[in-house]
């Protein structure tokens, strides 16, 4: 019998410190609807989607009511589109978008993703073509989310993509200048992008892939800083242990509501993506973790250490929690989506070459990170360029969403509502490299042996 | 199926035998409880059976839920497993 103690230490978790399944997304191969006439392989593309995720919605909210268990987001991730639109016979794939879009809305989930193209080692006409069309496709569409895969450890970076991005996401902050860059949220450039991510934007499904998977993303970085509370001025051994147990809690019941839904919706279950992903909320924020172990500001010297030791526990004690882990796994660094990360930000403790260092040790990459608009598109590049480099060289997944906030300079905030919160736009270095991205070509995959 | 129902809030005259009987209405039949009262603050956990009970458990999660709000306390039902998955190994 579980005792009083138990049953109310989760009530409070869920009431008081933020537990929730942060998303239950579906993801649904694509590749069955390439079709040579465009317009037939978006009407195939929203009839399947549709036809699959018709019940994910209700479905989440039946588990979220009868396990009394707050499920945020129910989302879906498709094939990269630069894939399935290859077939067809024309240069516009802005409809593709707009066909996900439709599909996304009627079945009721609040993002979708997979506008995609995995560039790594080159680009095909396709991907150049889906990477034309990101700046109006999202620009255009609501829910859509895009994302990029510039580089592995594999296959080196591919500078010509690189560059390629940093003028695509100056031309979708551009166009979504009214909204502060807004589509640039929606937009993120990965290094060793995985194929089972169920967070955005980043969520596409990989060919790797069956034909449809449910995965799921736990989150709670208010528990993790409650539990800490309790060990103050410990030694890190027992900070570790109490992340650990704390992770292996959280995940236990993302594995439960997996398997839920799975079940549930007769689709094969794929992984849990044991994640700390902080939402602006006050007592959801991964800033303030790093905080409780001592540090005055989040982003003052220690915050490496500090991130690289939350990271690894939050794995450890996930990993035996759940049947299969996957996705990216660690803790999520966004700026505008973390409370203590703002404000640290306007604090003027947390900048991005610091946030950069935070990269190396943590599961993604500089994330909703708002820089001011006339940042040159060249020095968004070579942005990328580092990150992508720190990911290639650590065989890790790095990333980079980064907003050029239109008419914004630093100390100025934009606003984005909702999940997204709100970013403090943060100083770039103004000196140019300019001359490093216009070189192109590719850098060459790095050794895996001699590692020093 | 099993499930937990907690309700907390502050103190008042009747409070097991309101839920009780509402349970009672529904054919659920209560194995276990616990109850305390900690400065004012009435908290109790009630492990119960659904197997006799016609009404789905997300209609179940509502009246309790309407129940609770007219005595200002909150009561919710809960499937027991998410307890056994985050406590038992």
């Amino acid at each position: 019998m579980l005792s009083q103690n138990e049953i109310m230490q989760t009530i409070q978790m869920i009431d008081q410190q933020h537990l929730d399944v942060r998303t239950i997304t579906m993801g649904i191969s694509l590749l069955s609807c390439a079709h040579s006439d465009p317009e037939a392989a978006c009407t195939r593309i929203y009839d399947k989607i549709t036809r699959y995720a018709e019940k994910l919605v209700a479905t989440g909210e039946e588990i979220e009511k009868e396990f009394g268990i707050p499920i945020v987001n129910k989302r879906i991730s498709v094939t990269p589109i630069a894939l399935v639109a290859a077939a067809s016979e024309t240069e516009d794939y802005v409809p593709f978008a707009r066909a996900l879009d439709r599909a996304a809305k009627a079945c009721g989930v609040n993002f979708i993703g997979g506008f995609s193209a995995l560039v790594q080692k080159g680009m095909t006409q396709a991907d150049r073509r889906l990477i034309a069309a990101i700046p109006q496709a999202l620009a255009e569409t609501d829910i859509v989310c895009s994302s990029v895969n510039v580089g592995s450890t594999k296959a080196g970076i591919d500078m010509d993509a690189v560059a390629l991005m940093g003028e695509t996401i100056k031309a979708l902050a551009g166009r979504t200048a009214d909204r502060g860059g807004f589509g640039c949220a929606k937009l993120v450039v990965f290094c060793n992008a995985v194929e089972d991510n169920p967070f955005m934007a980043g969520a596409f499904h990989g060919v790797g892939e069956g034909e449809r998977v449910i995965n799921v993303g736990v989150s709670g970085p208010g528990v993790v800083h409650y539990a800490l509370q309790a060990v103050k001025g410990a030694p890190f051994d027992v900070v570790a242990e109490t992340i650990k147990k704390t992770a292996f809690r959280i995940t236990r019941m993302g594995q439960l509501v997996a398997q839920e839904a799975s079940r549930r919706l007769d689709t094969p279950f794929g992984i849990v993506d044991l994640s700390l992903a902080p939402t602006p909320a006050i007592g959801d924020s991964v800033a303030r973790i790093l905080e409780e172990m001592g540090l005055e500001v989040c982003g003052t010297h220690g915050t490496t250490a500090a991130l690289a030791l939350l990271n690894d526990a939050v794995k450890k004690g996930g990993v035996m929690a759940s049947s299969s882990v996957g996705g990216l796994s660690g803790a999520f660094i966004p700026v505008s989506e973390d409370e203590g990360m703002i404000a640290a930000a306007q604090s003027g403790a947390l900048t991005i070459d610091k946030l950069e260092a935070m990269t190396c040790v943590c599961s993604v990459g500089l994330d909703m990170i708002a820089v001011p608009g006339n940042t040159p598109a060249e020095t968004i590049s070579a942005i990328i360029a580092d990150e992508a480099a720190i990911g290639m060289v650590n065989s890790k997944t790095t990333a980079v969403r980064i907003i050029p906030a239109p008419g914004r300079k630093v100390g100025d905030t934009v606003e984005f509502g909702g999940l997204l919160g709100s970013a403090p736009v943060q100083a770039v270095h103004p000196f140019s490299s300019r001359d490093f991205v216009a070189r192109g070509g590719r850098i060459p995959a790095p050794m895996q042996s001699l590692k020093n | 199926m099993r499930a937990i129902v907690t309700v907390i809030g502050k103190d008042q005259v009747g409070i097991i035998a309101s839920v009780c009987s509402l349970l009672a209405g529904e054919d659920i039949n209560v194995l276990n409880i616990s109850q305390s009262v900690l400065q004012e603050y009435f908290v109790m956990v009630m492990l119960v059976d659904l197997s006799g009970c016609q009404t789905s458990i997300v209609e179940l999660s509502g009246r309790l839920d309407q129940a609770g709000q007219e005595r200002g306390l909150s009561i919710r039902i809960q499937r027991e497993d998410i307890f056994n998955a985050m406590h038992r190994i």
